[in-house]
């Protein structure tokens, strides 16, 4: 019974730790529907926009340390704190200034060029992202705190105690963002098959040319999607960053979001929702139940294992879209 | 506008083949009006590289017609089209849209402007549902803001009900109801041809490009498509430029024809005059070259 309660226990944080796999592997959804390219920098993004938000809401000076260096000078802080709301609402306008810079200086020039093209170049994007952070804000690793309850539930201890007789451990952080993506989740579907502009999106995924015949501005829709990704990102980077700091590795969370993405199919908001959660749920299980017996340490490659199994036996993921080759 | 011309003139004398831009138009055969230059085409050429694919090309078309442009394989009649709606900047020469010079646009403004277009190969969006699709054709008249639309507040929720309306009409008028909620990419090709009409329609146009709108079809679909667009000039009065390789087909439908070849036009009139012009038969039957 015990061990039943333990491995419930194990369940519902796993689940808790695949939304914040599926905050990620959302944004790449998002930019995949939309443009057909896997963005690479998705991971940075998501730094980027963590870095961002803590240096506005610590009042940084961007790319002190440039300033310094040429002109001799030692600033480093403008002295003020802004309020975490404010701070995440400028760092969204950035975002979509940042989807504005990439679409007009990478992407416009890469129209209709093969998948592959757009893929390096997001590559690239990523590695100029990246350094570019470095040099605005720096490179220390920096803690996050947008006023997001975290540490243990007392609630949800109390609540488990009662029903089971033994108290879970589930972090508030965790919850939270469990409730954040469910809205986040709601609100991008919602969006994407009720709006215009959602309808527009769609359009644009399908087919470039059709959509500039309905006068469809490609330029436009990009520019919203990238903003939209660029949001996800923050969302992601607020999660992530409150969770275990803002530092580089940050960007490497992206690799955990493949498997998400080959096992709920890489057009799908729901398939990153369910993917995220499997894998979260499915490594905290197999490291409970079979880690053990094989020496722990099977959350590293566990979910990557998982992923391989999908693309042999259903390469569209859970949720893709079927190809039908018509002959 | 005030069309003079007595109808029974008109069935006397063959209308004039080309008149003049800036006059008030003529009646046709079977009695419709039409109006003043819708769009009109001067000296366009359009060149890739070192093959010019449309050299010197003029024609007008008018309000409420039926415009023909046909002409052998490699004619240049798609460019001519893509030209007309955009995705083609031609290297000289002049588009006039409802009496103005178009100053060089992207293909998403043109279709702003009042123009919609189908295309030779089907481009409709297939992972979304028919409807969805000739939701799309009403985009442009949308008027509610991305943040309206993103909170489903103020005109957004009235708008897109009034849209849905005119779509369920031109569902109704096309006899497409029972594929309504169908992914496009599962039809076949005769009803995909049917809703990229629809999604054009949706726009409600100014001016209706077909490109090859009958390409592929076994007669019966031809029949279908034929009464559709005669349909859609009737009622709606919608002016219709079409490419097409059916003689026959064009011949019924339209109101004047532009004969194309090796990317000059050779013929311009009514069926029977661009029927008994000899560069047009030679055109399309061979001749012998010395």
């Amino acid at each position: 019974m015990d061990q039943l309660l333990y491995a419930s226990e194990v369940l519902v944080n796993g689940l808790m730790t695949g939304v914040m796999y599926s905050l990620v592997a959302l944004g790449f959804v998002l930019i995949f529907k939309a443009s057909g390219v896997f963005n690479y920098a998705q991971g940075v993004l998501a730094l980027f926009a963590a870095l961002t938000l803590v240096g506005i809401q610590q009042g940084q000076v961007p790319f002190a340390h440039l300033i310094n260096a040429i002109t001799g000078s030692h600033i480093s802080s403008f002295g003020w704190t802004v309020p975490s709301l404010l701070a995440i609402l400028l760092t969204a306008l950035v975002m979509v200034g940042l989807a504005i810079l990439i679409e007009t200086l990478v992407l416009k020039h890469l129209v209709g060029q093969e998948p592959i093209i757009m893929f390096m170049a997001t590559i690239g994007l990523a590695y100029f992202l990246e350094g570019l952070g470095d040099i605005m804000w720096g490179a220390d690793v920096k803690t996050l705190d947008v006023g997001l309850p975290q540490g243990i539930s007392e609630t949800a201890e109390a609540w488990t105690a009662a029903l089971t007789g033994y108290g879970f451990f589930i972090d508030r952080l965790d919850i939270w963002a469990t409730v954040i993506a469910a809205l986040l989740v709601a609100a991008l579907v919602a969006f994407s098959q009720y709006t215009k502009q959602g309808r527009a999106m769609r359009a644009v995924a399908d087919d470039h040319q059709a959509a500039l015949s309905v006068g469809i501005s490609l330029r436009f829709i990009w520019v919203m999607v990238w903003s939209i990704a660029g949001f996800v990102a923050l969302v992601a980077g607020i999660m992530w960053g409150t969770k275990s700091g803002v530092q580089f590795s940050l960007s490497l969370i992206a690799l955990k979001a493949l498997p998400v993405l080959m096992l709920g199919g890489f057009t799908s908001i729901p398939g990153a929702i369910v993917g995220g959660l499997i894998i979260g749920v499915g490594e905290k299980l197999f490291e409970f139940y079979v880690g053990p017996l094989v020496g722990g340490a099977t959350e590293a490659w566990f979910a990557y294992v998982l992923a391989l199994i999908f693309l042999v036996f259903r390469p569209q993921g859970l949720f893709g879209e079927r190809i039908i080759e018509r002959v | 506008m005030s069309p003079t011309s007595p109808t029974i003139l008109s069935e006397l004398a063959p209308p004039p083949a080309a008149p003049a831009p800036g006059t008030d138009g003529y009646i046709t055969a079977d009695g419709r009006k039409i109006g003043g230059v819708l769009m009109d085409l001067r000296h366009i050429t359009l060149r890739f590289g070192g093959v010019t694919a449309i050299k010197d090309i003029s024609f007008d078309i008018r309000e409420g017609e039926i415009r023909a442009i046909i002409g052998p394989n490699g004619a240049g009649k798609s460019s001519m089209m893509n030209v007309m709606s955009g995705f083609y900047v031609p290297q000289e020469g002049e588009v006039w849209f409802r009496g103005a010079k178009r100053p060089p646009m992207r293909p998403y403004q043109v279709a702003r402007q009042g123009l919609a277009r189908t295309f030779q190969n089907i481009a409709l969006f297939d992972g979304m549902s028919v409807l969805d699709n000739i939701m799309t054709g009403r985009l442009t008249m949308m008027k509610s803001s991305l943040l309206e639309q993103a909170l489903w507040w103020g005109r957004a929720e009235a708008e897109e009900t009034r849209h849905r309306e005119q779509v369920e009409k031109i569902i109704d008028f096309l006899e497409i109801q029972n594929i309504r909620k169908t992914p496009v990419g599962r039809l076949p090709y005769g009803l995909k041809k049917r809703v990229e009409l629809a999604r054009a329609l949706a726009a409600e146009p100014k001016l209706l490009m077909l490109d090859e709108p009958m390409a592929g079809m076994n007669v019966e679909e031809k029949e279908d498509m034929s009464r559709f667009i005669l349909d859609v000039n009737d009622e709606f009065g919608t002016t219709i430029a079409l490419i097409e390789h059916d003689m026959g087909v064009v011949m019924d439908l339209s109101d004047r024809v532009v004969v194309m070849d090796y990317g000059r036009k050779i013929g311009d009139g009514t069926p029977d005059e661009v029927r008994n012009n000899q560069e047009v038969i030679d055109a399309y039957l061979g001749v012998a070259h010395d």
